[in-house]
């Protein structure tokens, strides 16, 4: 009954091309932004903060970084991490060794970075396809980690090959509480997620996603095969540098080349599995899923079945518990959370008459 | 019919091709012409090298000999990036259609090229990025209009039936605004209805846009009812060239078609 388009006209083509071009859809976003910015700050305590919700946000921004190469332009890629990993070690050498350099510089510096590394990497892309370049994409972790540990220049010729994050300050503002990590984070990654929904809407993203989806006619086209899929690598290696850079710095604190290892180009994977390939929203969803989820049954097994079972069996059991629902959903929905949330926005405006 | 349209200079010119696949011939010395505003047919038997000779046209695939000049502009090998800067538009006998998008953003990708804003102006919706995609989506509605496919713009077209899927493929090629269209079987596997339809669209095509087209087709009433003139391969061979009349009465082409008494 809410959630309904009619009367909604469009008179131009402009407002046709909005991001939500359904009213109730603009609104509850704004929603959700006013209670990220201006509700959860005031709620929320340091542990929801620096446990969970950062991760999350991070992890969402890696997985939407994931999702323009993987989702739209179809390139499997297993090195997602290591370019958080480029970015990480990026932005902590840049601030290092550059005097006075501004943190969000450094940010940027980290993306640029990585977008480089990525585009390196990314050439196997023009020859092989599928598995075979996820072969290659994991050959980039492997190297990234192996380089990042072998020279300790890049931590600094720290002992235990652990660096630490230099303080964020911007204009005397010094970002160390958990709440204002928090709000930085959010402040990047809505920026960065609004980036990524702008490119996917317009020629870049129609591009990738006809490369994705039959190559021969893009090419016929005249689409620039060599072009638009380092294009997909540079700008997706960019949001995992940027999204290793905050994991460093709003996240960890301190980190070690080993925070970036294949596990976590494998929960990105993931991540944008359970979301939705070739949707931003579904980062979120996969990284909420990913993040929120085992919390939730953690407190739900350890209030149930609290001295009953013993603590390493309950352990065993969430992770048990969490297996089986991800492969429940995607029997589910193979096309992911997002795709469930689509199928439910149908229904919804139809609701509560079927026709 | 063709004598009532003004046929115009050269626009293709196709000389003494060969195209060979390891020991197969797939072309054989092949050499014709097309006329701007010309609607040509290219008929033969299967495996007659019709598919074969669209693809090396828009460089999809490289002779061995011979060259294409096209514009003026003689080559040896066409690359297919190159043949779709200077207007050659293409549909493909088995759909090759983007089947994750929808039928809007099908046809807003077959004016890719068109489009120039990079990906930085892209990514913040500004000025001429903006501008460009809203203007673009003005000349995709008309295509989508002329194609009767209103209905189905949000749709993605892994969805649509056959029929619509090659009106739909259609209208991909056309977004480009193409000088020289090549359709490869348009109505292969259609009932009667989308035949007409879809003749009726490539015809105007032909006459409103005056976008010279190039056609294979195995229906031969079709063929004979709507193209100007009409090549026929076999055996990867021209055997014949000429009005539908005079290919109609070419014993060779009755010969490859019908085969011969013995």
């Amino acid at each position: 009954m809410i959630y309904r388009e009619t009367g909604q006209y469009k008179s131009n083509y402009g407002a046709d091309e909005q991001i939500f071009p359904i009213r109730q859809d603009r609104i509850g976003v704004m929603i959700i932004l006013a209670l990220a910015y201006l509700v959860v700050p005031f709620i929320g305590n340091d542990y929801w903060f620096s446990a969970i919700l950062i991760p999350f946000l991070v992890l969402s921004l890696a997985a939407i970084g994931l999702n323009l190469l993987t989702g739209y332009a179809g390139q499997l890629s297993l090195g997602s991490a290591g370019f958080m990993a480029v970015g990480a070690f990026a932005a902590y050498n840049f601030m290092l060794r550059i005097e006075g350099m501004p943190f969000l510089l450094g940010f940027i510096l980290a993306g640029l970075s990585a977008a480089a590394v990525g585009i390196v990497f990314g050439l196997p892309s023009l020859r092989v396809k599928g598995f075979y370049l996820a072969a290659a994409t994991l050959a980039s972790q492997f190297f990234i980690e192996w380089v990042l540990t072998k020279f300790p220049w890049f931590t600094n010729y720290s002992a235990s090959g652990v660096i630490t994050a230099q303080k964020m300050v911007l204009f005397g503002y010094a970002f160390d509480t958990p709440v204002s990590r928090y709000v930085l984070t959010l402040v990047i990654v809505t920026l960065l997620a609004l980036v990524a929904k702008n490119l996917v809407r317009t020629r870049t993203g129609r591009d990738w996603m006809a490369i994705r989806d039959m190559d021969v006619a893009a090419e016929v086209i005249g689409i620039p095969m060599l072009k638009t899929k380092l294009l997909a690598f540079a700008i997706s290696s960019f949001y995992l540098g940027v999204a290793g850079a905050l994991w460093a710095y709003c996240y960890l604190g301190t980190v070690e080349p080993q925070a970036f290892e294949l596990t976590r180009s494998f929960q990105l994977l993931f991540i944008i599995i359970i979301g939705g390939m070739g949707t931003i929203v579904g980062a979120f969803f996969g990284a909420a899923f990913i993040v929120f989820f085992p919390i939730f049954l953690n407190l739900f097994t350890s209030t149930v079945f609290a001295g009953q079972l013993d603590p390493g069996m309950l352990s065993h059991l969430e992770q048990f518990v969490f297996g089986s629902l991800i492969i429940f959903f995607l029997i589910v929905e193979p096309l992911g959370l997002a795709r469930l949330w689509q199928l439910g926005k149908q229904k919804l405006r139809l609701w509560p008459f079927p026709h | 019919m063709a004598e009532s349209r003004h046929l115009g200079d050269i626009i293709l010119k196709i000389d003494h091709i060969s195209l060979s696949f390891g020991g197969i011939k797939a072309l054989v010395d092949i050499s014709f012409q097309v006329r701007r505003g010309e609607f040509l047919a290219i008929i033969g038997p299967n495996g007659a090298g019709k598919s074969s000779m669209l693809n090396v046209i828009n460089g999809v695939y490289h002779p061995q000999t011979g060259t294409v000049t096209y514009k003026g502009e003689t080559r040896h090998h066409m690359p297919p990036h190159r043949a779709a800067e200077l207007g050659i538009g293409r549909t493909f006998q088995n759909i090759a259609l983007f089947k994750g998008m929808t039928v809007l953003d099908n046809i807003k990708t077959g004016r890719s090229l068109k489009i120039k804003p990079n990906f930085l102006m892209n990514a913040i919706w500004f000025g001429p990025a903006r501008r460009e995609e809203l203007e673009h989506r003005r000349k995709v509605e008309e295509i989508i209009d002329f194609l009767r496919l209103e209905d189905i713009r949000r749709t993605p077209v892994g969805m649509l039936p056959y029929g619509l899927q090659k009106r739909v493929e259609l209208g991909r090629a056309l977004a480009a605004e193409p000088d020289l269209l090549l359709l490869d079987e348009p109505m292969a596997g259609m009932n009667i209805e989308e035949k007409q339809a879809m003749c009726r669209f490539a015809l105007d095509v032909n006459d409103e846009f005056g976008t010279t087209v190039v056609l294979i087709e195995h229906d031969m009433g079709v063929v004979m009812d709507i193209s100007d003139r009409v090549v026929v391969l076999d055996y990867g061979r021209k055997i014949a060239d000429g009005t539908p009349d005079e290919v109609r009465q070419n014993p060779e082409v009755i010969k490859a078609y019908l085969g011969v008494g013995h």
